[in-house]
Formats: structure tokens, sequence, C-alpha cells
């Protein structure tokens, strides 16, 4: 984030208002390209679609919980609270306390990560570029996705969305991405179609 | 201006989508055909962001050896495969990169 010019005012208030680290590692990339606001919006709405699919997959835990707490766990819904919460109540969307166990997630998470933005604000532009810090970002998405490939139409809807990405980079107002994400979610569907045809 | 523009558009846009099915009423179903599309949206999406990383110099396709950030990120991406850890990945993808980078 600091590589990128955003001043540490900016950075500090976009890591608390819009709290998606994936989305403000493409925002910080596009804004140092000078990209327009509209680009980095659109490109920030793409990263963050998979939060879409984790609003929707746990809907069914809050649905009787007030209006007021279905706000505060929209605001908080990450990757890793969301991960850690279906680990415990998968199958179980009945079972009580769901609330105040995604609290317990969410609070000590957003402390850390805040805190780690903060940290990385203050120390990052101090650190030797020899270091090559910045290959942490790719390496950091690396470790995202590689453990999501838990079959075979996953993979197929990975390897096709990175090919489109791959050859589709020279594309205006980084639309690749767009391309890329809606590339392999087809295929990933004609992958689920294929293979359960072949399995019957 | 135009930063706050962005920081404003994508708090906005963010927060819309989490809330998004949170809010719906309870009777409301999502149908089957968009549930299963949305469950590729992570992998497809993440994948896309590093492969042009790894793949690209200076914007053109290199799957040459010279290329150290694709041979580190193939290190990286077969810790993240056996082991399934965040912060190893990144360690060992960096140790890797400098030692490619040394190496050749």
């Amino acid at each position: 984030m600091a590589a990128s010019g955003i001043p540490p005012l900016e950075a500090m208030a976009m890591s608390i208002l819009v709290y998606a680290g994936a989305s403000m590692l493409a925002a910080a990339q596009l804004i140092a390209e000078g990209a327009p606001a509209l680009v980095v919006v659109l490109a920030a709405f793409i990263v963050n679609l998979r939060l879409l699919m984790y609003s929707a997959s746990i809907r069914p835990y809050f649905a009787g919980e007030p209006l007021g707490r279905r706000l505060l766990v929209s605001y908080a819904l990450v990757d890793n609270p969301y991960a850690l919460f279906i680990q415990r109540f998968g199958a179980h969307p009945e079972a009580a306390g769901k609330f105040d166990y995604f609290a317990g997630l969410a609070i000590p998470i957003w402390l850390c990560w805040q805190a780690s933005v903060a940290a990385g604000l203050l120390v990052g532009n101090q650190l030797p570029a020899a270091w090559k810090l910045e290959f942490a970002a790719p390496l950091a998405f690396i470790a995202m996705s590689i453990p999501l490939l838990r079959d075979k139409q996953m993979v197929a809807a990975a390897v096709s969305a990175g090919a489109t990405a791959v050859l589709a980079h020279g594309l205006p107002l980084r639309s690749g991405l767009a391309l890329a994400a809606v590339v392999g979610i087809a295929v990933g569907l004609l992958a689920e179609r294929f293979w359960e045809v072949k399995a019957a | 201006m135009s930063l706050w523009l962005a920081i404003v558009g994508m708090s906005v846009a963010t927060f819309v989508q989490r809330a998004s099915f949170l809010l719906l009423p309870p009777h409301v179903q999502l149908p089957a055909l968009l549930r299963r599309a949305l469950r590729y949206v992570p992998a497809a999406v993440l994948t896309a962001i590093w492969a042009p990383e790894l793949l690209l110099q200076k914007g053109v396709l290199s799957l040459a050896p010279g290329n150290e950030r694709l041979l580190a990120g193939i290190v990286a991406i077969a810790i993240a495969w056996r082991y399934r850890v965040t912060f190893g990945t990144i360690i060992a993808g960096l140790v890797a990169l400098h030692l490619f980078d040394w190496m050749f």
C-alpha cells in the first residue's frame, strides 16, 4: 500500500472502510498506475465477488437475527472468519450461539488486521527494495487460492480463469479480470456437468 | 480527490456485496444455478489475480527459466498445496525468489 503512493491517512481509511485486503492490494496497484476511480471501484467489485458468495452462504445462519446484527456481520464478513465459522457450524444452521461465535472470531481478526496495516504503513517505506517484498502480494493470493482447489471442477475453473487473465491482460480498464471471472465460472459449471454425465 | 472517490466507492460496493444476501427476507430463495456459479468465484478470481504476476514479464508471456517469479511461484504453489499455510507459503515464495535470483 505504502509503495503505491497512497498517503497513510487514506490507506488507513481504506483499510477501515473497505476492510477487504485482496481488493485493497488490487486497488493499490491500479492507483499506482494512475487508473481512474471508477476502474479502481470496478476492479475491487470483481475481486470482492467472493464476498457475495460468503453472504449467500452464511445467510441461513443469521436469518433470524435482528437487522443491526446482520449489518455488523456484513461489515466483518471476510475470508478468515467466514471459513472458521463454516467449519464450526457447517451443517447446523439452527445451533445456538452463532452470533457470539462469529463476533468472537471477527473482532480479534479485525483488530489484528488494522494493527498490521498500521504497522505496515509506519515501517513499510523503510524496508529495503532489495528484499523484493512486493512479491508477497501475489504469494498471498496463491496462499488463499490453492487450498480452495478441492475438486476437479474447482481446478478447471481456476486454471481457465488464470489463463484468461494472462491472455487478456492487455485489455483496457483491467477488464481482463472480469472476463477471467466469467470464463472461470462458466468452465467450472461445464466441468461439473461433464464429470456428472461421465459418472452417470 | 479521485483517491477519496475510489475509497468511498470501494467501501459502498464492498458493503453492498457482503450485506446483499444477509439482508434478503428469509423466504427468498436463490436460484440453484446462481448458487452453483457463486461457488467458483473465489478460486477463479484469486487465481486470475496472481497468474499474470507470475507468467508475464513486462507484459510478455515468459515461461523461460530466467523468469524467477514463475519458479518461485511454483515453489509457493507446492507449499500451499501440501501444507495449506498462508504465512509459510509467502515466506517460502520470497526465499525461493531470492534463491533463483542469485542462481540465474
